[in-house]
């Protein structure tokens, strides 16, 4: 008997190149605080077009020319096709040399990639966000569409831990939002000179002083991993299930589409199944070091 | 008699006739060879090529060749290369980017693709292959280097007549014999004054090549002594994993002190990753022309066993050789079926007999089965 060849014969050899950048063009630069930096970039092309559209809590691949390529969260608005948003804080390489771009600059894209904070499900509820330093960025595009279909959720809850004032993220935007009543906005510090009146504190003590309904409340934690752990079980201790608590996890990444196998966590790959996960699917994970 | 439409009887003699068919339809040939005392896969040109009457010894940290008492073309077992070699190669260019008046633009690595014929793939590394398939073949991401490349390739399969000491592929039931994935499967078939290869066709072109090489049909005898040969490499096996609830063993056993075990023996040199057929992770890095106006993206093989694989801003997450073991025998033998649908591990032996301490994968299974002593019955 001749068997069929075993070959998986599709069209594997005429896909495009999921290694390949997209061209994008800086349009503007902003310097956020200290070492970190806003691009807005637009794209060269139609191809390029196509890497618009995505969904809170996604990444795109940023490729600088001879520098490198590295994983960057959206941070703009996905009603907003038309331009990306990054903020990036330079602390290697290739992040240093984004922070370094000036409008007229081009990029490398690829993606977006990854999965979504979960928006809709916090649709009738309340919904808390909890932000730990640069981890506000990745959530932004949370809070542009949770308050764009604002009518949908009950209380909207912010809360947000830096390491000091001048390190506060997108402080004009969170005291606009704060002072329309759209989001209840806390924010504390790890330390603070006398100027500063406001918490002091890790963000799990801000946990702590905010009333919520355990049952009814969505989750959605951005930061440090340690931060991300506390701030979880500080959530449960309040009685919220792991299965309404998610986080956006980080690791090291090079391909983005499951190849590298850099960005593995257990069983996951970083890229493809996450960054965002449930605290019930890594409760186990987060409780083993070096994973 | 049954059915044996499609397999054939080639005389030793006449096995060039199998080289030149494939030479015809404009296929490179690679296939094994014998290279600074080691047998590795590499271009080959003709039957003469092959290593004929070698075979190789090993064991846990040993590899070595020696003569045969016969004239056996295919008379040993793996050795440091796998075919991952040619799919998915050690340095690869992905692209390079060339400055341009106000940016940049992308130009293809890699312009012409080599059309293989991989002559002698051992079972267990034809299913290695299928393995690296699902990774740089799923729909959506595939990697159009590695996929031009599989489809183009023409497999040859060698049904093994032998088992090193190193093998266990029967535990992992990926050989001794081909079942599939073919587009020819040998069986080396050699005794008093005869020598042949029963081949089976396994694809229409396969099929072609065969009907092409000067064949006779194959009989029930010639089955019956093909079964024989693949008896004698079941026969050979000495080590073995029980892969039973082997996922949720190594799930459950990410705090076993046996990992500190294994983390005082291992040197975290990365051998193991490199030999593994299946091992996939990579690397990337640019490099710029001296001039500053091209930067070509490279990727290399890259393992689980440096620090600088899970490096993150603030420092490497997997600090000490007791976690990168753990992640490299968790993901191997756990994780991949989460991942892939599929043990990682073919059994072809070769991380026990290239390993510079002779870790020996199938014991440190049995070692941390054992240490969960009758906690469970795994």
């Amino acid at each position: 008997m001749i068997a069929e060849h075993a070959i998986p014969s599709h069209e594997a050899a005429q896909a495009p190149d999921p290694m390949g950048p997209q061209p994008f063009r800086v349009i503007k630069v902003k310097e956020e605080i200290a070492g970190c930096t806003t691009l807005t970039v637009e794209p060269e092309n139609d191809e390029a077009k196509k890497l618009c559209f995505f969904q809170p809590g996604q990444f795109h691949m940023i490729y600088v020319f001879g520098q490198g390529e590295i994983p960057i969260s959206i941070s703009g608005d996905p009603s907003h096709p038309q331009q990306l948003v990054f903020t990036i804080m330079g602390v290697g390489t290739v992040s240093r040399a984004l922070t370094k771009l000036k409008a007229g600059d081009m990029v490398g894209l690829r993606g977006p990639f990854g999965n979504t904070w979960p928006v809709e499900k916090g649709a009738g509820k309340d919904v808390m966000l909890i932000a730990g330093g640069l981890g506000l960025a990745p959530l932004r595009p949370t809070i542009y569409s949770i308050l764009a279909r604002r009518e949908l959720y009950s209380r909207v809850m912010l809360l947000y831990g830096s390491r000091r004032p001048e390190n506060i993220l997108f402080q004009e935007q969170l005291d606009l939002w704060n002072k329309r009543m759209e989001m209840n906005v806390g924010i504390t510090v790890d330390s603070a000179d006398k100027k500063w009146d406001g918490n002091v504190g890790v963000v799990t003590e801000l946990i702590n002083d905010t009333s919520f309904s355990p049952t009814r409340t969505i989750a959605m934690i951005c930061g440090p991993e340690v931060m991300m752990r506390f701030s979880a079980h500080a959530l449960m201790d309040r009685g919220m299930s792991p299965k309404n608590i998610y986080v956006s996890m980080e690791r090291n990444m090079k391909c983005a589409v499951g190849q590298c196998g850099r960005c593995q966590y257990g069983q996951y790959f970083m890229c493809k199944d996450g960054p965002v996960f449930s605290f019930e699917q890594v409760e186990q994970l987060y409780k083993v070091r070096e994973v | 008699m049954a059915d044996h439409h499609g397999a054939y009887c080639i005389d030793r003699p006449d096995f060039g006739s199998l080289f030149s068919a494939l030479k015809k339809r404009g296929y490179s040939l690679v296939g094994p060879t014998v290279q600074d005392g080691a047998i590795v896969f590499d271009e080959i040109e003709a039957v003469d090529d092959l290593p004929e009457g070698w075979t190789d010894e090993q064991d846990a940290g040993t590899y070595r060749i020696r003569k045969r008492d016969d004239k056996a073309l295919f008379g040993f077992n793996s050795g440091p290369h796998s075919w991952k070699k040619f799919l998915y190669p050690s340095e690869t260019k992905l692209w390079s980017a060339r400055r341009t008046e106000d940016g940049f633009e992308i130009e293809e690595g890699e312009k012409t693709i080599p059309q293989y014929a991989f002559i002698g793939v051992h079972p267990c590394d034809l299913r290695a292959i299928e393995i690296q398939d699902k990774i740089f073949m799923a729909p959506d991401t595939a990697d159009p280097r590695y996929g031009r490349k599989r489809e183009a390739a023409f497999v040859i399969a060698l049904n093994c007549g032998q088992a090193s000491k190193t093998c266990f592929c029967t535990s992992m039931g990926t050989g001794p014999r081909a079942e599939s994935g073919f587009d020819i499967a040998l069986t080396e078939i050699m005794g008093e004054g005869y020598h042949y290869f029963l081949a089976e066709s396994g694809s229409e072109r396969g099929h072609d090549v065969l009907r092409e090489s000067g064949c006779r049909s194959a009989a029930d005898i010639d089955f019956e002594s093909a079964a024989k040969v693949s008896r004698q490499a079941v026969d050979g096996q000495i080590r073995a994993i029980d892969t039973n609830g082997i996922k949720e063993m190594l799930y459950r056993n990410y705090e076993n002190k046996h990992w500190e075990d294994v983390a005082e023996r291992c040197m975290s040199c990365a051998n193991c990753t490199l030999v593994c057929p299946t091992c996939f992770c990579s690397k990337t890095e640019d490099e710029m022309s001296l001039d500053g106006e091209i930067a070509d993206r490279w990727r290399y093989w890259d393992s689980c066993f440096t620090l600088d694989f899970s490096y993150i801003h603030g420092g490497t997450i997997r600090q000490t050789i007791r976690s990168r073991y753990r992640q490299w025998m968790t993901h191997k033998l756990a994780a991949w079926y989460d991942q892939f649908g599929s043990s990682g591990c073919v059994g072809c032996g070769r991380c026990i007999a290239w390993c510079p301490v002779g870790i020996d994968i199938t014991a440190e299974v049995k070692a941390l089965r054992e240490s969960e002593g009758g906690k469970k019955n795994g």
